[in-house]
């Protein structure tokens, strides 16, 4: 029988620790409705969304009630629009028609985010990705709810480089069509190596094309249950340590297992996966870098920051396998900058700059997150901070991403406000040394060998 | 049987229990277990019930339970038992 300390624990966890189910995510696949009458697909992908999803918010709201955890969000992601639209998209106006339906469709069901506006060119582009990646600028400035990845490289294929070229344009392009919101729109666009095809976390969830036709993925939250519970280990030895993050991460994960089986049972959805990432928001006690910290760094971006964090995303993923059935999309901690209270401080002070950021994108998931940037940065520039972040999930077989926000008319020391879950930032020098020629060249990068590991 | 817990935190004032443990017998919501402690001056109490049998929906149970915490100035939460076992049991 239950005793009264674990009732307790488990709502200190809720009530005052942050502990949350950050959202339940309902993939659904599009590919019914490929069709070379655009008119036709559009109707065909509103009518299946909405029929899908509409029990989706009303049990996602029932479900936290009933258990008494907050469900924070919400969301859909679908197969990515190139390979939906690309039979009746002749041009980059026809996939914005999609947008615009996705974007109503979310509104109808009463999501927050839709992912999925999405290409996978990992190794080479048809006329249709093309196309969608043309439309994104537009697309994002014309659309609320929409979010939008594009894959760029994988381990198995190389990096696309000619992709990777056109993102850095296509990135400061919707910056300048959303500079009336502080270039919002590229907040809700990321670029990956080896995406995952069932990773319910926005902006870069998309359903992929070897998933089910529809399916419930769930994210997990708990930076702050995970911070309290290290606050008690103070002093201790990392074999102390580590035991205490991986049963707080198997308490989390447990949460978000029974949430995804109840959402799995009462849409009647299979459910796919849990995604054990520690994801951050910019309330205060809710932050991966306040886990550092607590861990012993003085601010995080210190010497020994990747050490911890690689310790600790190892941990949570120890801690969350067994608490689950399934395990997938991301799986880790992600550290947004403009997401996460501590990281904005660190920021600020000078403590944490993209060089180190960079570094602890190699043992973490999963990149460059959220980083506002000078808008005046040529776009080559952008894209030769994705070919960096690319490169190192190809080589490292770990999905990596950029979701950088170059703000128009702002420079380092100004702030931005993105408002809600996304937070607010501080803009972040860059190296302002050019890599035009190097981005200009065109083509692809091989794959890497897979032996001789170093 | 379907389990839930129902969780009273607040200041410590008299009737408490008679108030909560009289609305659950009205509804016909068997109490199999109850404990209390007094943690850092306030009143904590656990009782676990089964709603089975209960005249009432578990959605208005849990709205009516609410209702008498704000009456008497604690809260009462009512939870489904799965996310304690869950997270506490392997």
């Amino acid at each position: 029988m239950l005793n009264m300390f674990e009732v307790i624990e488990t709502n200190n966890m809720i009530e005052h620790e942050r502990l949350d189910v950050r959202t339940i995510t309902m993939g659904i696949s599009l590919l019914d409705c490929c069709d070379d009458d655009l008119a036709v697909v559009n109707e065909k992908i509103y009518h299946k969304i909405v029929s899908y999803a509409k029990g989706l918010v009303s049990t996602g709201e029932a479900i936290a009630r009933d258990f008494g955890v907050p469900i924070v969000n919400k969301r859909i992601s679908v197969t990515p629009v190139a390979l939906v639209g690309g039979c009746a998209c002749k041009t980059p106006e026809d996939f914005v028609t999609i947008a615009r339906t996705l974007d109503r469709a979310a509104h109808e069901v009463g999501v927050n985010f839709i992912g999925g506006y999405s290409a996978l060119v990992s190794k080479g582009m048809t006329q249709a990705d093309e196309n969608l990646i043309r439309s994104i600028p537009q697309a994002l400035s014309c659309t609320k709810r929409v979010c939008s990845s594009i894959n760029v490289g994988s381990t198995r294929t190389g990096l696309n480089m000619d992709a990777i070229k056109l993102m850095g344009q296509v990135i400061l392009d919707t910056a300048q069509a959303t500079k009336d919101q502080d270039s919002l729109g590229c907040a809700k666009l990321v670029v990956f190596c080896n995406a995952p095809d069932d990773n319910p976390f926005m902006a870069g969830a998309f359903h992929g094309v070897t998933e089910a036709d529809a399916i419930i993925n769930v994210g997990v939250s708990g930076p702050g249950v995970v911070k309290v519970a290290l606050e008690k280990a103070r002093g201790e030895n990392f074999e102390v340590l580590c035991e205490t993050i991986k049963k707080t991460a198997f308490k989390i994960t447990r949460v978000g297992q029974l949430v995804a089986q109840e959402a799995s049972r009462r849409l009647n959805v299979p459910f796919g996966i849990i995604d054990l990432s520690l994801a951050p928001t910019p309330a205060v006690g809710d932050s991966v870098a306040e886990i550092l910290e607590e861990i012993g760094l003085e601010c995080v971006g210190a010497p020994g920051t990747t050490a911890a964090l690689a310790m600790l995303n190892d941990q949570v993923k120890k801690g969350g396998v067994m608490a689950s059935s399934y395990v997938g999309g991301l799986s880790g901690a992600f550290i947004p900058v403009s997401e996460d209270q501590g990281m904005i401080d660190a920021v600020a002070k000078g403590a944490l700059t993209l060089e180190k950021l960079e570094a602890m994108t190699c043992v973490c998931s999963v990149g460059l997150d959220m980083i506002a940037v000078p808008g005046d940065i040529p776009a080559s520039t952008i894209s030769g901070i994705i070919a960096d972040e690319a490169a190192i999930g190809m080589v490292n077989q770990k999905t990596t991403a950029v979701r950088v926000i170059p703000v128009m008319g702002k420079t380092v020391g100004d702030t931005v406000e993105f408002g809600g879950l996304l937070g607010y930032a501080p803009v972040m020098p860059v190296n302002r040394y050019s890599c035009e020629k190097f981005i200009n060249r065109g083509g692809r990068i091989p794959a890497p060998i897979h032996s001789f590991k170093n | 049987m379907n389990k839930v817990i129902i969780t009273v935190v607040g200041k410590d004032t008299v009737g408490i229990i008679a108030k909560v443990c009289t609305y659950l017998s009205e509804n016909n919501v068997n109490v199999l277990d109850i404990s209390q402690t007094i943690v850092q001056e306030y009143f904590n109490m656990m009782m676990i019930a089964d709603i089975d049998k209960a005249s009432a929906p578990y959605e208005e149970i849990y709205t009516q339970l609410e209702k008498i915490g704000e009456e008497i100035g604690v809260k009462i939460k009512c939870q489904r038992e799965e996310i304690f076992t869950k997270m506490h049991r392997i």
